[in-house]
């Protein structure tokens, strides 16, 4: 192909296991923004990380504009006009913007000294030319907001004048208004002539932005298709392998929503949220939406003890309940699942076994207070089955599963402690297709056996899919409440964001 | 943010403006406490402990650590002198003593950075070896009697002031101004926060590593040379347990065991108040053993202060942001 600017010819990479690229073969042509898709272990990453320099392929060959090349370095990839966009930041936080960006770049005067008056001047253009001149040069990284950081990570990998940008889940931690704005930079990108490589587990994003997308599914290249001649379900049939009709899955007619089960009354937290009052019913699924700084995460981790209420009072079963830690929530059967389940939610250096029992580890101790190991295994191997966790056993240790199946074992871990009130945070951030049907219908199963969930979630078709009711916050107060059948996008949307223009930022 | 809030927030301002207050109470408490003859003994005291600070913080912001320097100083001071007694002359048994400091630096970042030993088990084992190896080159015995071309180093006066306050002062200065300004220090502070990013950008982390070990072995071998020659004897206890005070020190001053943070200008201040605390005690009749004590509580003062501080102002908005997520 003449406009080729970059091909993989049958790439292999093994890694002790698993063999993570498999005869890969993958063309980018010139100026496109090419999308590559597949689940969590299709082997995204791994190409990713091959093509930017961190990985040597075990076999086959790249090319780049036609010449092969070799990397021995991230850096190696940099020079030779690769930039990648990391999803897990790359930033100092210490560090200013300016020194963020020029990362070991620094214009220098003599003796090696930085310029830094030139070096902030460098940045304030490079943040003009896309439209961020808001972003002070000398703030440090760690005073911004996620969406200013990852701003700050795509214009460090522009810095070097690359001609592949590859953008790990770029959107990952930014809000619907700033995922606009990183489109219209991709787009401003490609008509500068740069090629981009767009990883996402979005789909709909890659109808907005891609021209062409290359499925990837268990390290082996699917299908290389021109986007506008696909839809969203060629492609998640294509990722998974078999045809998922609702990833949602249907709600089960037989299902019964019981007597309220949890109150919460004018429940507040100075400077996070006021004055809320919800209720959730036996075998109801409640979601909880609203942008970013709304209030639900708090409001999550405040009935489950862990940032407590400062005001309010609560009620289980009818009964005024006191959590004030939380133990006393676990005690009285309430569990959370984090959205942050790497740093809050599980020992990733554990293995399975472990993390199954960590929250509950008195049920697996005889009198003395000894650990038994027999029951702990029982236990282990049981949630395994039920949950369809895909690992080669009980001892596996939690970092070598994929991210989908981390959130499995998140969410049998709090089914351990039969929770009769669960409330779970962002359950499927970061899970692909497969395993996120899984969840929803593992949701459902908990709710049909009388336990009360509270959704808390910023993806919408999520809230929606599986919500009997949807509460939606603003600013630390419930905005609405909304029916299953008046619980559409564009109602949750509107009570939201107030007024639907304005742009939602955090606050600095 | 307000300009006093952000000053604040600068470890260095906090601890300047407590040595600030320091200096202001002692100089109504005492009436020698201002004089030259006491300022240039308190400068004098802390001239060893600045030049072992300055490479300790470089190292600290690099995310490493070194419990060895005590123990560098002291054997450092123990080999030059043993070898000017076997008629090596002065100038080349200050380069020896110099590449003893390269050599064990070299060994501390060979370990911590290729082996990827922990820099503490790793330094705390050169602690031990070479304390032991001054005890057992010398029996325990010290090694008096130097050269009067040796004892010059230590001892001669430019203007009144004694050479190793000037050694330290220019260390301090020089210091201070290529780790904050020069491309090839700054690299620390990519790698002290955050080493992944570093090398994706290119930066040698094992070599820069290694060379921080050896910057601070080097800086502690003058240290030990500049001690033995202001003593006009080497001393096989020299420096025992200073790595602390110079560790303490250049957390005062605003460094942190994780790395990333830091200067030389605060590892100074840092160095200055402890000095300044154990003078005014001492001034003040206060009984010796109390000092280690104060020491103490100024420092868990300091790190709360910075801690405080952030989690008012830094640690809300980290939450924040890790709250963040596609809005609905």
């Amino acid at each position: 192909m003449a406009n080729a600017i970059l091909e993989v010819k049958g790439v292999t990479k093994t890694f002790p296991g698993v063999k993570a690229l498999d005869d890969v073969h993958f063309t980018l042509e010139r100026g496109a923004v090419h999308a590559l898709v597949g689940e969590n272990g299709a082997g995204k990453s791994t190409l990713m990380l091959t093509l930017g320099g961190v990985y040597k392929p075990d076999s086959g060959q790249i090319l780049l504009e036609g010449r092969p090349v070799d990397f021995d370095s991230a850096h190696d990839a940099n020079q030779a006009g690769i930039s990648v966009v990391y999803q897990e930041l790359s930033l100092v936080p210490n560090l200013s913007v300016a020194e963020n960006i020029f990362a070991h770049r620094q214009p220098t005067r003599s003796l090696n000294l930085i310029h830094w008056d030139k070096l902030h001047r460098d940045t304030r253009e490079l943040l003009k030319r896309f439209g961020s001149e808001h972003i002070e040069p000398r703030t440090p990284v760690a005073q911004l907001s996620m969406a200013r950081r990852q701003v700050v990570e795509i214009l460090k990998a522009m810095s070097v004048g690359p001609k592949i940008l590859i953008l790990d889940e770029p959107t990952s931690s930014l809000t619907d208004v700033e995922a606009k704005e990183l489109f219209a930079n991709i787009r401003k990108l490609k008509a500068e002539g740069i090629s981009i490589i767009y990883i996402s587990h979005h789909l709909s994003e890659i109808f907005e932005i891609a021209d062409t997308v290359t499925v990837l599914r268990d390290g082996k290249h699917v299908c290389d298709a021109a986007v506008d001649q696909i839809n969203e379900e060629f492609l998640i049939a294509n990722m998974v392998g078999r045809k998922i009709g609702n990833i949602y899955g249907e709600r089960d007619p037989g299902a019964k929503i019981g007597e309220v089960l949890f109150e919460a009354r004018d429940l507040a937290r100075k400077g996070e949220f006021e004055a809320i009052s919800l209720k959730v019913r036996k075998g109801e699924i409640v979601g909880v939406a609203g942008l970013v700084g709304s209030g639900r995460t708090e409001l999550g981790r405040a009935i489950f003890g862990a940032e407590p209420a400062d005001s309010g009072q609560l009620f289980l079963h009818g009964r005024p309940l006191a959590v004030r830690s939380t133990k006393q929530a676990i005690a009285n059967r309430i569990g959370y699942l984090t959205e942050d389940r790497k740093s809050h939610g599980l020992y990733l250096d554990f293995d399975i076994k472990n993390n199954l029992v960590a929250n509950h580890l008195g049920d697996f101790c005889s009198r003395g207070g000894f650990l038994r190991r027999g029951m702990m295994e029982e236990f282990a191997a049981k949630s395994v089955r039920d949950f369809r966790i895909v690992t080669p056993g009980i001892n596996q240790v939690l970092n070598n599963l994929s991210g989908g199946n981390q959130q499995k074992v998140l969410v049998s871990a709090w089914f351990g402690i039969r929770p009769d009130f669960l409330i779970v945070d962002e359950p499927t951030r970061g899970v692909d297709v497969g395993a996120r049907s899984d969840i929803y219908q593992l949701l459902r199963d908990f709710a049909r056996g009388g336990i009360g969930i509270m959704l808390i979630s910023s993806d919408l078709p999520e809230i929606l899919g599986i919500s009997d009711r949807v509460y939606v916050m603003r600013e630390g107060r419930l905005a609405g409440e909304l029916a299953r059948d008046q619980a559409t996008e564009e109602n949750v949307i509107s009570l939201a964001a107030g007024v639907l223009t304005r742009t939602k930022e955090l606050p600095q | 943010m307000n300009i006093l809030q952000r000053l604040v927030r600068q470890r260095e301002f906090v601890i300047f403006m407590i040595v600030l207050a320091v200096v202001v109470a002692m100089s109504f408490a005492s009436p020698i406490f201002l004089t030259e003859g006491n300022i240039l003994a308190l400068l004098l005291s802390l001239s060893i402990q600045s030049m072992m600070a300055v490479g300790m913080v470089n190292l600290m912001i690099g995310g490493g650590f070194d419990m060895s320097v005590g123990s560098i100083l002291g054997f450092t001071g123990i080999i030059v002198a043993m070898i000017m007694k076997a008629g090596v002359p002065v100038p080349l048994a200050v380069l020896i003593g110099l590449l003893v400091g390269v050599a064990i630096g070299l060994w501390n970042g060979m370990v911590v950075a290729k082996l990827k030993i922990n820099p503490f088990v790793t330094t705390l084992a050169s602690l031990s070896i070479f304390r032991g190896l001054t005890f057992a080159l010398t029996s325990g015995r010290n090694i008096a009697e130097l050269p009067k071309a040796f004892k010059a180093i230590g001892q001669t006066r430019i203007a009144g002031v004694q050479l190793p306050i000037i050694y330290a002062l220019v260390l301090v200065v020089v210091g201070d101004i290529v780790m904050r300004n020069s491309r090839f220090f700054r690299q620390n502070y990519y790698i002290g926060g955050n080493e992944k990013a570093a090398r994706l950008s290119g930066i040698n982390v094992d070599g820069m590593t290694i060379f921080n070990y050896v910057l601070t072995g080097v800086l502690a071998a003058f240290a030990g040379i500049v001690f033995t020659a202001r003593m006009g004897a080497a001393s096989c206890q020299a420096g025992t347990g200073w790595e602390l005070g110079v560790i303490t020190a250049v957390i005062l001053g605003g460094a942190s065991l994780r790395g990333g943070s830091g200067s030389v200008f605060g590892s100074f201040l840092g160095v200055l108040l402890m000095a300044l605390i154990s003078t005014s005690l001492t001034l003040l009749n206060v009984d010796v053993y109390w000092q280690q004590f104060v020491v103490g509580v100024v420092l868990i003062t300091a790190v709360l202060i910075d801690t405080l501080g952030s989690a008012r102002s830094g640690g809300a908005q980290v939450k924040k942001q890790i709250t963040g997520g596609k809005a609905a």
